[in-house]
This record gives C-alpha cells, sequence and structure tokens, in this order.
C-alpha cells in the first residue's frame, strides 16, 4: 500500500516543478517504473487517480513506462534478464549479482503550459 | 499521512514519549471521498496547493517539455542522508529493525535493554500504525522510547525519523534501534539513514520468506533467526531458510537466537558490540 505514498511524492514534484517553471497547467507526465521497484503499476495508477484531484495534475495525462530488469553476475560478468533478484545467472548458475536496471522509480518528464 | 488516501498529512502521523498525554483527533471525512476509514482532516489540505500556482489562463500559453528525470524517492533519500550524517557524526549506530508482524522485535529489544543498559546505551524509535503499548514496554525495560504512531501508513519514512530522533534527544556513541512497522514489503523501500538493517524471522513464518519478500532479504544486512526454541515442534529447516535468504543477498550474516531461552543472544551483543568499534 506504500503506492500511496509514492502518488503523493509524484503530485508534490509536479507541483514543485510547476512552480519553479512558471507552469500554469501540465498536460502529460511521464513515471518510469522498474520492474524490481516495489510498486506495483496497477495498484499506483489507482492510487494515482484519488492523489491528483484537485491539483495540477487532475486531468494530466499519465504515461508509466514499466522498465526490465537486468543484472550483471558478479562472478562471471555475464549480463542477463532477470525476473527477479535470486534469478541465478544462466552461465555461471551464481546468485551473486548487481542490478543494472529494474530498480527505477522516476519522473521522466513533465509537459505544461507556461503563461 | 494517511496511507489509504493520502489525507491529513501530518497530522495523522504522531510522535509520542510514552511520559506525554495521548491526544486523539476526533474528525472525520465529509467530501464524499471514496474511501470508508475515519480520520482527522484539515479543511484546506487537497485545495491550498493550488494557491500560489492558480493563474489566468492567457491565449498565447506556451507547452513546454521540462527533462526531470528525478527519482520520486528522492526527498526520502536526502533526508535519509542528513540523518545518516548526523548518526555518523555523533557515532550512533542506528539500526532500522524490520520484521513481519509478531517476530519478535520489541521482545528482543526488552531482552537486549535488561541485559546490556549497564554498558551500553540505547536509545529506541518504535514505529506502528496505532497505540502507545511498544514504546511503554521499552521505557518500563529502562531505555529513552519515543512512539511513532503512522495512523493507516504501513512504513516509517526519514522525515518521521528525522523529527523522532530530534524529540528523543539520542546521546553521542549511542545505539539508535529504529523499530519499523511490522511488514515484510513496504519500509523495504524506504531509507530512513540506518547504519545496518537487521531483519528477523521466527521460526514459525516458515522457511521461504526470504524469497516471498526478497527486497527485505535483499536489503539487509543481518539476519537474526528468532525463536529457534520452537524447532523441534516445527517443519522448519533452518539451513534452507539460509539457502533462500543467501539467493536473494549472498552477502548477508545469519544470527540463530532465542529471545525466551537466551540462547545465541551473546552472539547477537558481540555483533553489536563489533558494529560499535568500527
Amino acid at each position: 500500500m506504500h503506492e500511496l505514498s509514492i502518488a503523493i511524492n509524484i503530485v508534490e514534484i509536479a507541483q514543485d516543478t510547476a512552480f519553479s517553471a512558471k507552469l500554469h497547467s501540465i498536460s502529460e507526465i511521464e513515471i518510469e517504473v522498474g520492474d524490481l521497484s516495489g510498486v506495483i503499476i496497477e495498484a499506483l495508477e489507482f492510487a494515482m487517480e484519488e492523489a491528483v484531484k484537485n491539483t495540477i495534475l487532475d486531468g494530466a495525462e499519465r504515461k508509466i513506462t514499466k522498465i526490465p530488469a537486468k543484472a550483471k553476475c558478479n562472478n562471471c560478468s555475464t549480463e542477463y534478464d532477470i525476473e527477479d533478484v535470486f534469478t541465478p545467472c544462466p552461465k555461471c548458475s551464481g546468485f551473486d549479482n548487481e542490478i543494472l536496471s529494474g530498480n527505477e522509480l522516476k519522473i521522466k518528464t513533465i509537459i505544461g503550459n507556461t503563461n | 499521512m494517511c496511507g489509504t488516501c493520502g489525507c491529513g498529512e501530518d497530522n495523522s502521523v504522531t510522535i509520542r514519549k510514552p511520559s506525554e498525554n495521548a491526544h486523539t483527533h476526533y474528525h472525520t471525512h465529509a467530501d464524499g471521498s471514496v474511501h470508508s476509514h475515519s480520520h482527522n482532516h484539515d479543511a484546506h489540505h487537497h485545495h491550498h496547493h493550488d494557491d500560489n500556482l492558480a493563474s489566468h489562463k492567457h491565449e498565447h500559453s506556451r507547452s513546454i517539455e521540462i527533462k526531470l528525470e528525478q527519482d520520486i524517492l528522492h526527498k526520502n533519500n536526502l533526508l535519509a542522508e542528513r540523518n545518516r550524517g548526523y548518526f555518523e557524526a555523533k557515532d550512533i549506530f542506528a539500526i532500522n529493525l524490520v520484521s513481519s508482524p509478531g517476530s519478535g522485535k520489541t521482545s528482543l529489544l526488552e531482552k537486549t535493554i535488561k541485559d546490556k543498559k549497564s554498558e551500553l546505551d540505547f536509545f529506541i524509535i518504535e514505529g506502528d500504525q496505532h497505540t502507545m503499548n511498544d514504546a511503554q514496554r521499552i521505557h518500563e525495560a529502562g531505555a529513552p522510547a519515543i512512539q511513532i504512531n503512522t495512523g493507516q501508513g504501513c512504513h516509517l519514512d526519514a522525515e518521521m525519523v528525522n523529527r523522532a530522533v530530534k524529540q528523543l534527544e539520542v546521546k553521542e556513541k549511542s545505539i539508535l534501534v529504529i523499530e519499523n512497522v511490522g511488514n515484510l514489503v513496504c519500509p523495504a523501500m524506504f531509507d530512513l539513514g540506518e547504519t545496518k538493517r537487521v531483519v528477523i524471522i521466527s521460526t514459525p513464518e516458515g522457511e521461504d520468506k526470504p524469497i516471498k519478500y526478497p527486497e527485505m532479504f535483499r536489503t539487509s544486512n543481518l539476519c537474526l533467526i528468532n525463536k529457534i526454541d520452537l524447532l523441534p515442534y516445527l517443519d522448519f529447516d533452518i539451513q534452507n531458510l539460509k539457502n533462500y535468504a543467501l539467493q536473494v543477498n549472498p552477502h548477508i550474516e545469519f544470527i540463530e537466537i532465542s529471545v525466551k531461552t537466551g540462547e545465541g543472544m551473546q552472539d547477537w551483543y558481540n555483533w553489536l558490540n563489533k558494529n560499535l568499534k568500527k
């Protein structure tokens, strides 16, 4: 249920950005969510519905992009796709890996209108 | 903050010492929101953010794209680093203690405080959705404690810890234990600025918890396996648990304990001492 905290953080960042860039409205926000970020996209979308109400993000189009998870084996340096953090290396079967992508949880772009 | 609907930003999180009187909020929702729980409510808070941004639409308004690339947890992570810097400067060894509800976090702290309070200074931050019970237990065990009630929130965040640390007046060269909300999911995402993260798993919970909740085990430095006195009555293989935990985190350490019988507690104290000297 932490998706709601995440949604509120998104709204706060959008408000701060709008304030400093002197936007009077936001038409689109693009968010990246990695497969390993611990955030369920459906739950985030549901939480966003509530969180944006009566804020500058109310009515803005939300684009949420899923980022697939990749790891690099710390034993043999093989790079491979993972579904979870304990997917073993396909080459040496080791579990000690470094996550290359999939932890993303960020706002990529905001499109808005200035005066 | 209310973790269910986001209402009541600050006033639903309360931070109190056991000696302070409880205060209750009586307001309930009246704005027709879809969720059904009642809680305190700042009449303006759904709207006040708009005030300074509201402006009239001009015909010549221009659309611009801002490349933000900003981590959504950026604010929490910044505050966590501030906490971490404060702990380092004051030689405070800060532990973020996480587990499911009922695996023995508070009992472990009670016993640790009773056994070691003559040698070590302990300060405890207790996180729960409701009640002062845990802070009261710690207070009775003999350590300064402060309770954070998150209301509907499912985890502690760096800001709550920052506020609690200021109220608790944590001493230099002490051990600060932040007992997180009992939950193996959400607290994993929120850095509090701790020096080490310690996860407790108790034997009745089952040996496959590390792969069911990998983030928590991935981000922890030490895994305490509690209630080992119950092993004769359970189908629980400690080696299987360790193998699962090592799959998600090859660097995690283990200590087997029973808070009830005291078995293994010396290993835990040795671990604390070893980390204090660093």
